[in-house]
């Protein structure tokens, strides 16, 4: 009897601990297929400018390495990205998900940890730009 | 037997050495159309290669002065065609070209030409501060605009593509090629500014043209 108990406790235990893992993994996976598209699409609009290691170029164009930078400037970057800052250009072509992709790109890559940025994250932003 | 054997072992240890000794070093080709010429020296007849070589030019650098090809003419230089709001090609062929200057800053055999092929925005000025953005801090480098026909008609010369298109973002097409020229006005070496490979191999030759000036 006490063998079935800690049987069934050590089954419940395993499924909640299952349970658990596949949600963390499926945001995880969901992160790093926002972060596989928004490669491509760093290489066609960013990289020219801003370097395939986010290196930047003299004091023409700034590096993407500033994690302090991104992080307090969260906001405002998917309307950086779509309508361009002071000198850069404006990319309207960018749809709202690849807006999310690119940055979940540029977030989780050069050293900066900023996880997923959400289709409603961008979208949000976004209906707020100046 | 044992004489036969050190007969052997020499004539391997010979053969090595002028293996060694055959090698010849590589120089780079003289790129670009040759005609023939004949000409009298000394009351004879001969005939003698003509090679394409880069036309006189006088074209305003960055500091509004006027240079022309004799500020190249002691050393080698790599020439290239750009312009400065340009947002397709010209930050990755320029942070390419960064790395070469970089690399022979302060070595005065080397010069580095960049011509902008927008007349109407490039400025000397324009081109003064854009050259202190990009990082470069000595006159080693030269930034220069011109009049249309002149920048263009040059871009022919040093066989890169140049073509007004306000289809193009940006407004003008050209290709990206970082042209190496020797002291003679040749060119030496072609070399696509974009591809790191192609920088690689441009670093290289240029090392090989050096020699030919030791």
């Amino acid at each position: 009897m006490t063998r079935n108990t800690s049987l069934y406790t050590g089954v419940a235990l395993l499924v909640i601990y299952l349970l658990f893992h596949a949600c963390q993994s499926e945001q995880a996976i969901r992160t790093a297929q926002y972060t596989v598209n928004g490669q491509k699409l760093f290489t066609a609009h960013c990289q020219n400018c801003h370097g395939a290691k986010g290196e930047g170029l003299g004091t023409l164009y700034p590096p993407l390495t500033d994690s302090t930078f991104l992080l307090k400037h969260r906001e405002q970057l998917p309307c950086i990205v779509k309508n361009g800052g002071s000198e850069m250009p404006p990319n309207p072509q960018l749809t709202p998900i690849e807006v999310a992709y690119v940055l979940t790109y540029i977030g989780n890559s050069f050293g900066n940890e900023m996880g997923i940025f959400t289709l409603e994250e961008v979208q949000q932003a976004l209906a707020v730009c100046d | 037997m044992r004489k036969s054997l050190f007969l052997l072992v020499g004539v391997c240890v010979l053969a090595y050495v002028a293996g060694c000794n055959s090698k010849t070093s590589k120089t780079l080709p003289i790129l670009g159309s040759r005609d023939p010429i004949t000409k009298v020296v000394d009351g004879k007849t001969i005939t003698d290669t003509l090679y394409h070589s880069i036309p006189d030019f006088q074209l305003l650098n960055q500091d509004s002065v006027l240079i022309t090809n004799e500020l190249f003419s002691k050393g080698v230089y790599i020439a290239n065609f750009f312009f400065t709001h340009c947002p397709s090609i010209c930050p990755t062929m320029q942070r390419n070209l960064l790395k070469v200057y970089e690399k022979y800053k302060g070595d005065e055999r080397v010069k580095f030409l960049s011509h902008s092929i927008d007349f109407r925005h490039d400025s000397p000025s324009v081109l003064k501060s854009y050259a202190e953005k990009l990082g470069v801090t000595n006159d080693q480098w030269q930034f220069v605009t011109g009049s249309k026909a002149a920048v263009y008609g040059l871009s022919d010369s040093y066989m890169v593509y140049t073509k007004e298109d306000s289809n193009i973002p940006g407004g003008y097409d050209h290709s990206g090629y970082l042209l190496l020229i020797d002291s003679n006005r040749h060119i030496r070496g072609a070399y696509d500014g974009t591809n790191d490979e192609q920088i690689q191999l441009l670093l290289d030759e240029l090392a090989i043209l050096l020699k030919e000036y030791e």
